[in-house]
């Protein structure tokens, strides 16, 4: 009996170990390297994946590029504000839409801050949000496919800087004023700004489910600038921070008028106050004119929604929702410690960070410790909520980024450098410098709850000799540290696409497992979507010529088509049939007015193309899509506007 | 032998895990495909491993000439094998019972497995058959013909069992979740053969010792 169960056993056995392998090496870089060189550090071998992704914002380039840390490699341009023709972002048929604001089309923003959604303070990588500065927009992006799927315009602001971050359980993407102006817009003297203009500080609520964003309330207050933000979180939950310069109201050569004060303010928002009061029926709806634009992933379409009412709100209105915390020298980034207690303000004239305490903040609001009020807004006394003072040496304090060690990490301009300095007893324990004039800084995680204090990166202004030189005209540069040790090591240098302002990461097991693939074809509901070679056709109406395209490697459906006229406007609607990871097609025909497109598996795009000659005219498929690429190519014949050719289209006849 | 009565209709029983779990997988790998792409032949039809994986499939050899991989009614043995799996559970079943009362012997237990065995030949060399028409029985018209150095057109067929190189692809062929569950059961009525038969051979014994005692 015994060797029968031996048997049995051994065929078990055998099955297992059969069905056991095969896994993929999903390995880390070098690891268990304790006294490993600075070049170990970074490289992550051929093959092997980061540890985290980064997302920087692209500055003029109006965009988000997506790297990887420690190895500075670039992934992925997102195209968000501006137009992409790598893509056909801004300029296919679908995604016009996006770029769609009050002023008409805008193919372009400066792009600042990136910030990903949270759940109970920690980065749950459900969306990214970003803001456009310019013609103020705010964006968001999916984590799943990359692609932004909705920008909504702010109306009443200018300049959207102090924007666009995240209340700790993604309840609101906040959006802040730069430049304050007339509310409503008014035909008035520059001269009148003070006392008139206004600024106005938007709360956009983010559905949970769908990250639909909604400008639930704007808090009009003084005509200051507000410069940066930062939520409160775990105990200063409910409220929000803003930097504010500008105090002085100055209209005009503000680099010297707006610098008289020698303290500006930090405004404290209670809006979890402002939202209750508005749920009861508070505020004024105010005539409005602003465009939201929501791109559907199942029609592969955006579609622009004009709206026309905003909910406004004076803070004076509300006792308790709004107080000025005194800050000085023109405070810039403002920065909110990981348990909630600390406000740092990052005075840029000064040498010195001010830290208020959030508990201090509390006490002297329910002791009634006011020195006096801005347009009826109560200021609190300086010395009431200082926490302490960073003597750090630098000059010219940026922004503050933490480890989630007690430790945070300051970025000074004028000298330079990124110094390291304990939060409670403010001394500093470190700097090292950066090349050079860093802006902003970015540990993942760095403003959430939940840090990943491992590294962080340097946002340079200035790149000068950094890399090799390519005329007048460089790339930005960053620096990476390794903060996993008791002080900062710099350990790379690499150059950063656009403009980096601010930026986001995130570790890579949180993205990597649900970054989509493919389009579903079956799921594909856009109107002029061809599901199968069988649905291809051409169809005219009037002078609209529908053209529903397929491609599969490798060949358009149809590939001849005769009888479109000199005058036509003809609508090449692509639909990519294949259903397999990474095999997009272009589409490009001559003498097109407007971009190429690439197409995902399973997805539709549509570009214009209006023939303005008789010929026969190719296209062709963009990407290098197989081993026949070269011969996925097709004609177009265009006859004279009087013609009698009759629409056909063929393949392979 | 009541226990190997048991054991006989426990061991068919498994055969069942064919209607849940593939009876074989191929996967084919390639520079392109680290994830591989693969097929799992189940007993009623063949599906892909991934979502996409038999329309990709097609996809890349519609360059070779191949047709398309048969959908479950496109080929008799998909309506056919399920029907005989069921026979044989029944038929074992049946055979362990009547054992457990003493109807029938152990030779019919071994006699169940012979005839499984046979059908499982069967059905390999069915199986072999169809890879070869599959891999060779290419379209004349195919945008990549290769030829062997023997100036023979190369044939793709994937190997019944183990590993093949073909072009670019590294594919594997190994019996499934399924199969291993068939082998398993088919080895417990060999088991209850053996019991049924040791346990007649010692009852024979101790009827002789009896004998011998009185």
């Amino acid at each position: 009996m015994k060797k029968h169960t031996y048997l049995v056993l051994g065929l078990l056995g055998f099955a297992a170990l059969l069905t056991s392998c095969g896994n993929g090496n999903q390995g880390k870089g070098s690891s268990g390297a304790l006294n490993s060189s600075n070049a170990e550090k970074v490289y992550v071998a051929p093959g092997e994946h980061d540890e985290f992704y980064a997302f920087m914002s692209g500055g003029y380039s109006g965009n988000l590029t997506v790297y990887g840390l420690p190895s500075g490699r670039m992934f992925k341009e997102i195209p968000v504000f501006s137009q992409f023709a790598t893509s056909g972002y801004g300029y296919s048929e679908e995604t016009k839409p996006m770029l769609n604001t009050s002023f008409g089309f805008v193919p372009w923003d400066d792009s600042h801050h990136p910030d990903i959604s949270q759940t109970n303070g920690e980065l749950d990588g459900r969306w990214i949000f970003i803001n456009g500065n310019n013609t103020p927009r705010i964006a968001r992006i999916s984590l799943t496919t990359f692609e932004t799927e909705e920008i909504i315009e702010v109306p009443n602001s200018a300049g959207n800087h102090s924007s666009s971050f995240i209340t700790e359980n993604t309840e609101y993407v906040v959006a802040g004023t730069r430049f304050s102006v007339p509310v409503p817009q008014a035909d008035m003297p520059i001269k009148e700004y003070k006392g008139n203009f206004k600024g106005a500080l938007s709360f956009i609520s983010v559905d949970p489910e769908h990250g639909h964003m909604d400008i639930k309330f704007q808090i009009l207050m003084p005509g200051f600038n507000y410069d940066l933000s930062h939520p409160g979180r775990g105990k200063s939950h409910g409220w929000f921070f803003f930097t504010t310069y500008n105090t002085e109201e100055a209209n005009s050569l503000l680099e010297v008028n707006a610098s008289q004060n020698d303290k500006d303010f930090i405004a404290a928002i209670n809006w979890k106050k402002i939202e209750e009061y508005v749920n009861n029926g508070g505020g004024t709806k105010m005539p409005a004119n602003y465009a939201h634009n929501v791109y559907d992933e199942s029609t592969h379409t955006a579609t622009s929604t004009m709206k026309k009412e905003v909910l406004t709100v004076d803070p004076t209105k509300i006792p308790g929702a709004v107080f000025f915390l005194p800050t000085p020298k023109s405070p810039h980034g403002c920065d909110v410690d990981p348990s909630g207690e600390y406000i740092i303000g990052n005075g840029k004239l000064s040498a010195d960070l001010t830290v208020h305490s959030f508990d201090k903040m509390i006490a002297a609001i329910e002791g009634k410790k006011f020195d006096g009020e801005a347009y009826g807004i109560p200021i609190l006394k300086f010395e009431d909520v200082l926490a302490g003072t960073v003597k750090s040496g630098g000059l010219g304090p940026l922004h503050t980024e933490f480890d989630g060690e007690g430790n945070a990490y300051t970025t000074f301009f004028i000298s330079s450098e990124v110094v390291m300095w304990k939060l409670g007893t403010w001394e500093v324990i470190d700097r090292k410098p950066t090349y050079y004039s860093v802006g902003h800084l970015m540990i993942p995680g760095g403003n959430s709850r939940k840090p990943f204090g491992k590294y962080v990166v340097a946002m340079n202004k200035i790149t000068k000799d950094r890399y090799l030189p390519t005329g007048p005209e460089l790339e930005h540069s960053a620096q990476l540290y390794d903060i996993s040790g008791d002080k900062m090591e710099l350990i790379y240098d690499f150059p950063t696409h656009g403009e980096p302002h601010y930026a986001a990461g995130i570790p890579a097991e949180i993205l990597a497992p649900k970054s989509q693939k493919i389009y579903k074809l079956a799921e594909n509901k856009h109107p002029y979507a061809t599901l199968g070679p069988a649905d291809a056709k051409v169809v005219r109406d009037g002078k609209d010529v529908h053209i529903y395209m397929s491609t599969i490697r490798s060949h358009f459906t149809p590939d001849n088509i005769e009888g479109v006229k000199v005058g036509d406007k003809v609508y090449f609607h692509i639909t990519n049939q294949e259903q397999d990871f990474d095999v997009p097609h272009g589409f490009a025909v001559i003498g097109a007015n407007t971009s190429e497109l690439l197409v995902m598996p399973g997805q539709t795009k549509t570009i214009i193309w209006e023939p303005k000659q008789v010929g026969v005219w190719p296209f062709y498929c963009t990407d290098f899509c197989s081993a026949l690429h070269q011969e996925m190519q097709g004609y177009v014949r265009v006859s004279p506007a009087n013609s009698n050719i009759e629409l056909s289209w063929s393949l392979g006849e | 032998m009541k226990n190997a009565s048991i054991i006989m209709i426990i061991g068919p029983l498994f055969l069942l895990g064919l209607f849940a779990f593939p009876l074989w997988n191929i996967m084919l790998g390639a520079p392109q495909y680290p994830e591989p792409l693969g097929m799992n032949i189940h007993i009623s039809g063949i599906e892909g491993v991934s979502e996409f994986d038999l329309q990709n499939i097609d996809g890349l050899n519609h360059y070779i000439g191949m047709k398309t991989i048969p959908k479950s009614g496109e080929m008799w043995e998909f309506g056919v094998f399920p029907k005989v799996i069921i026979g044989m559970v029944v038929l074992g079943v049946l055979i362990g019972l009547l054992g457990f009362f003493g109807k029938v012997d152990f030779k019919w237990f071994l006699g169940w497995f012979v005839l499984m065995s046979v059908l499982g030949v069967l059905g390999m060399y069915d199986f072999n058959e169809w890879l070869t028409d599959y891999g060779s029985n290419l379209d004349p018209h195919a945008i990549i013909k290769v030829i062997n150095e023997d100036g023979t057109p190369m044939t793709y067929k994937p190997p019944l069992l183990g590993y093949q190189k073909m072009l670019n692809f590294d594919v594997t062929s190994l019996p499934s979740i399924g199969a291993y569950m068939m082998f398993v059961g088919m080895s417990l009525t060999l088991v209850a053969a053996y019991i049924g038969w040791k346990s007649k051979k010692s009852g024979a014994k101790q009827q002789l010792k009896k004998a011998v005692a009185a």
